[in-house]
């Protein structure tokens, strides 16, 4: 990876350029001027400008993640905004939204603020999710206005289900002020106990203790009935299950304001993954069974789930060596979401470049409320340049990120990231 | 020779291995009723017994098969081990490891923890129960006694009686009773028995009257009086009246049947004494071809040389 600063100008010459706002795709160049888009369309490259040779490649939007942990404050061992950042450029993110389980959280205006001014300093653009109750113990609502000022974009106590419904309901109703998402990680605590897995034949041949799809999809109708209620708009996270992706149906018809995101690996692997007790595959919600993965790619395809999320999850080494119920939960995503779910998505369901690439751009940044036309003259280069055709192998080498927890070692991918320019500066991966 | 290097479990299994398994048993359970119960096979053979969870009769069981092999062993308990002291368990693997053993013998809580010791150890890995998981060594003496008593394995009726959503000898005799041709049937509460078990191919019965109609043995396992805590049964009273394997019930179905149990018992809850005494019972057989059984995995995953 190579990190550069952006030439005053700089020429994408001779790739696609894929809008996935507009929903087009032509032949066209890239001119960029003092970090901004100045010009798309056919054209020379002006004389003293850099000229990219994008023969054979794809020009769009820097991919967004709405749901990444990068570990700071207090477990900088695994991941820093710095070390995260690098993960998510290798990824093709420019854009990312860090969750506030942190030690401390990010409960306060200035933990938020502490993030806010550090990501300043990364080279891709990172918002922080502030926690919604005060040390995310699930009972008082923390100061989301102030938090909100100081550039909170959603709440979420990730990692930590709101398990009071009154106290989700007061959240709700108060986030709606500010126009704010609510992100819960849905989950019934009692029935999950002490699940380690899905539960299902899996679970009884491995002997472990299963967590049963209906932990998710109560918690997940919960949540749905309350944003009704209090006409708030709730983001539903990681969604796993073909019951939660049926519950999600119905709200979206019913006019209920939810969006919904999946993450890669629960698109790409089932619970049959776990059959070596491989730690890496340990994760929360919990790789489903073949028939839950499938309904998720439905739920992409049909558009009931809005967008990819990583929830990458960086763990130690020394942490994930222990046996698979003493390993934590959680698995690194960023460098290999585009390779999966491109792979998956193009193998199972013929999906467009297009619609693929739409799920990681243009949804994602619905959800937050961030600027979507990223072609417009005067924005700031914020692109993703891909080779949607490369094979090749996701190995170690491959992870930027401080911990190496990838379940996705030795998976063979189609679709890379070439370069991605953001932040004034270009890296060639 | 066995097809696999470790004894993990017995789930895919080949069934021949487990059929040379007990065949060697059988001829190791005739070293034991000789005087000089001792044979060379693993002499200069040393075996590490790692208990990461209390044992009394399986780590016996091992030790005396070992000895009669004439392996040297060693012992290795949780509450006496640096693991206590916060030793990660990759690093005690290969601190064993770096002794040069031949084998280890592993009971640990954690699914798996077999499997995922041999990717630390060149040693064979034999598994003396996993967590929930398997305890495979205890359903081949539970296989190698219903075949002393009816010769064969393949069409008899077997049920097990108990508690088989925490039980690893349950999942380990599924698959091992399954696999030489038995049928099977578990019989317990719903909140014993887990939701997807009819997938490994076996019968699901709350009755155990019904099931003593069909079975020709019973296999009775142990209640674990922590499970009633957690309202997975609601009384000892409750259990003994509905699951208790008495002398009363066994009376009314007149019939001949077969009694196990892998022991520790709760006489007077599962079992009451009377049936546990009785000629039907196979329990202390059990418990004596648990040496030979074990003596015989040792010797054909240890490679030891032929018999004298």
């Amino acid at each position: 990876m190579k990190i550069r600063k952006l030439p005053k100008t700089t020429f994408l010459k001779g790739g696609t350029v894929l809008d996935p706002l507009k929903e087009t795709s032509a032949k066209k160049d890239v001119l960029i001027v003092n970090g901004k888009i100045k010009s798309v369309g056919k054209g020379k490259a002006p004389a003293s400008s850099e000229v990219v040779d994008c023969t054979g490649k794809v020009i769009t939007h820097g991919f967004c993640d709405v749901h990444v942990h990068f570990r700071e404050p207090g477990r900088e061992d695994k991941e820093t905004l710095q070390t995260g950042s690098r993960a998510a450029l290798a990824g093709g993110f420019t854009r990312v939204c860090v969750m506030p389980n942190t030690d401390p959280p990010l409960d306060s205006p200035e933990s938020i603020r502490f993030i806010a001014e550090k990501a300043e300093d990364c080279p891709v653009h990172i918002h922080p999710i502030g926690a919604v109750t005060k040390g995310q113990k699930g009972s008082e609502i923390t100061e989301m206005s102030a938090m909100v000022r100081e550039g909170a974009v959603a709440f979420s106590d990730d990692g930590i289900p709101i398990a009071n419904a009154a106290v989700m309901r007061r959240a709700l109703e108060y986030a709606s002020m500010l126009g704010k998402p609510i992100i819960n990680h849905a989950e019934d605590l009692d029935l999950r106990d002490d699940g380690v897995m899905h539960e299902g034949e899996m679970s009884l041949k491995l002997g472990l203790d299963g967590n049963p799809a209906l932990a998710e999809s109560l918690m997940v109708l919960r949540d749905l009935d309350l944003a009704k209620l209090a006409s708030a708009f709730v983001h539903i996270p990681h969604v796993s299950t073909r019951e939660s992706v049926q519950h999600i149906v119905v709200a979206k018809k019913g006019g209920t304001p939810v969006s919904a995101e999946v993450s890669p690996h629960h698109l790409y692997f089932n619970d049959t993954a776990l059959n070596s007790y491989n730690t890496n595959f340990k994760v929360a919600p919990p790789l489903r069974e073949e028939a839950d993965r499938k309904a998720l790619v439905k739920g992409i395809v049909s558009g009931t789930i809005d967008c990819i999320a990583t929830d990458h999850a960086p763990h130690t080494i020394e942490e994930k060596e222990a046996t698979f119920v003493n390993a934590p939960f959680g698995m690194i995503g960023l460098e290999s979401c585009f390779g999966a779910v491109h792979t998956v998505l193009m193998k199972e369901k013929q999906m467009t470049l297009a619609n693929i690439v739409k799920l990681m751009t243009v949804n994602p940044r619905n959800i937050m409320g961030f600027e979507t036309d990223l072609f417009k003259t005067g924005t700031e280069a914020e692109l993703t340049v891909l080779d949607p055709k490369e094979s090749w192998t996701f190995d170690e080498d491959s992870i930027y990120s401080r911990s190496k927890n990838s379940p996705y070692i030795g998976e063979i991918f189609t679709g890379k990231v070439d370069s991605v320019i953001t932040k004034g500066n270009i890296t060639d991966l | 020779m066995l097809e696999q290097k470790h004894l993990l479990g017995l789930d895919g299994y080949p069934a021949k291995d487990i059929e040379t398994i007990i065949d060697t048993a059988f001829s190791f359970r005739e070293v034991l009723d000789r005087p000089i119960k001792k044979v060379p096979s693993l002499q200069g053979k040393t075996i590490v017994n790692l208990f990461f969870e209390n044992s009394t009769r399986t780590r016996i069981s091992f030790e005396l098969a070992q000895k009669r092999l004439s392996a040297d062993t060693v012992n290795f308990s949780a509450s006496t081990s640096s693991l206590k002291k916060g030793e990660s368990f990759k690093d005690t693997a290969q601190n064993i490891e770096a002794m040069k053993i031949d084998a280890v013998v592993m009971r640990h809580p954690d699914p798996g923890a077999p499997l995922h010791l041999t990717k630390h150890v060149d040693a064979v890995v034999i598994n003396a129960g996993d967590g929930k998981h398997e305890h495979p060594t205890q359903a081949i003496l539970d296989m190698m006694s219903l075949k002393e008593v009816f010769g064969k394995i393949e069409g008899l009726n077997v049920a097990l009686v108990g508690d088989i959503s925490h039980s690893r000898v349950a999942l380990s005799n599924i698959h091992g009773l399954k696999a030489l041709g038995a049928n099977v049937t578990v019989c317990g509460p719903p909140t014993l028995i887990p939701p997807h078990i009819g997938s490994l191919g076996v019968t699901v019965s709350h009755d155990l009257d019904e099931v003593i109609e069909w079975a020709d043995a019973l296999n009775i396992l142990r209640i674990q009086m922590e499970r009633m805590g957690v309202g997975l049964f609601p009384s000892v009273r409750e259990y003994r009246d509905v699951f208790g394997v008495n002398t009363e019930r066994l009376d009314r179905h007149k019939k001949e049947l077969i009694i196990m149990h892998p022991g520790p018992m709760n006489r007077g809850i599962e079992i009451d004494s009377a049936v546990a005494d009785s000629k039907q019972a196979i329990i202390l057989d059990q418990v004596l071809n648990g040496v030979a059984s074990r003596m015989a995995i040792l010797y054909l995953l240890l490679g030891g040389k032929a018999e004298e």
